[in-house]
């Protein structure tokens, strides 16, 4: 009960962070993209204060052997810098310069009622599913 | 430099980060919203209650900003259908198989100082931007 709680906390102040910091709107994160058009820096300052908290929280977790409601840390361990993680990221570039969502921003826009919001989340969803079509191969990079 | 927000960003990011800390602490878990979302729907385990109260805490989240700064604000979102299918398409399938998204890679991996993450980061900021240029100034221009 108590990790759910702790979710739900945590995903209120992340929606909450989406809005008070207009991520939630396409047009905000176009505004930052378009560096040739009339540039938005607040995405970069909404990044910088990001993740200056979550990396004094990253600090000082490592001194912690685990969570307080879960038995243990469950965190990335994959270290490679290969071609799915470029080519992944080459992808999801093109698609959020392509609409102005992220995953988050656009569950999150949710809230307005836009129908927009409802497609691309379901298409994203297929995305997601289409990787299961690429078989595991073997890393060429080993640690 | 028009429409620039410093403040709400600063404190928007702030909130973000501090969401980030909280799901760490307590559940041991980086708040990456595109590997929570697809776990939830491709992730056959008992392991979704999580999800579903985190995703619904943002939606949620987002509803509560609204009502308290301004029902009449909203987002402009011009993209036409055929072009929302394709970027959703491209952002489902990039995030999964390159492992994240702005908050997996972004908030969390650049705040761990993973290597991999910070190449992602750069990765899909230029494509996004070099899109953008390209619709925006030459298609478009």
């Amino acid at each position: 009960m108590a990790k759910l709680v702790s979710a739900l906390v945590a995903g209120l102040v992340f929606g909450f962070g989406l809005g008070l910091s207009h991520m939630v709107d396409p047009a905000k994160v176009l505004g930052f993209l378009d560096v040739a058009g009339a540039w938005d820096p607040s995405l970069i300052l909404v990044m910088a204060s990001a993740t200056g908290v979550a990396g004094v929280a990253f600090w000082f977790v490592s001194y912690r052997t685990r969570p307080f409601f879960e038995k243990a840390f469950m965190l990335p361990t994959v270290k490679h810098i290969d071609v799915k993680l470029v080519g992944g990221a080459v992808l999801f570039g093109v698609g959020w310069g392509l609409v102005g969502f992220c995953p988050g921003p656009a569950i999150a826009s949710f809230t307005y009622g836009d129908p927009s919001s409802l497609i691309f989340v379901v298409a994203m969803i297929v995305g997601f599913g289409l990787t299961k079509l690429i078989p595991d191969t073997p890393r060429a990079v080993p640690a | 430099m028009e429409n620039f927000t410093p403040i709400s960003a600063l404190l928007g990011g702030a909130a973000i980060g501090i969401a980030t800390a909280v799901l760490l602490f307590a559940n041991g878990r980086v708040a990456g919203i595109s590997g929570i979302s697809s776990g939830l729907v491709f992730l056959p385990r008992g392991d979704s209650k999580w999800r579903v109260v985190f995703l619904g805490g943002l939606i949620g989240g987002a509803l509560v900003h609204r009502v308290i700064f301004g029902w009449s604000e909203g987002i402009t979102l011009d993209a036409s259908w055929p072009l929302l299918v394709a970027g959703g398409l491209l952002v489902g399938f990039g995030t999964r198989l390159g492992g994240g998204c702005t908050s997996g890679h972004g908030v969390c991996g650049i705040g761990r100082f993973s290597m991999r993450s910070i190449v992602a980061v750069v990765t899909f900021m230029l494509a996004a931007g070099v899109t953008v240029y390209v619709v925006r100034h030459v298609v478009g221009g």
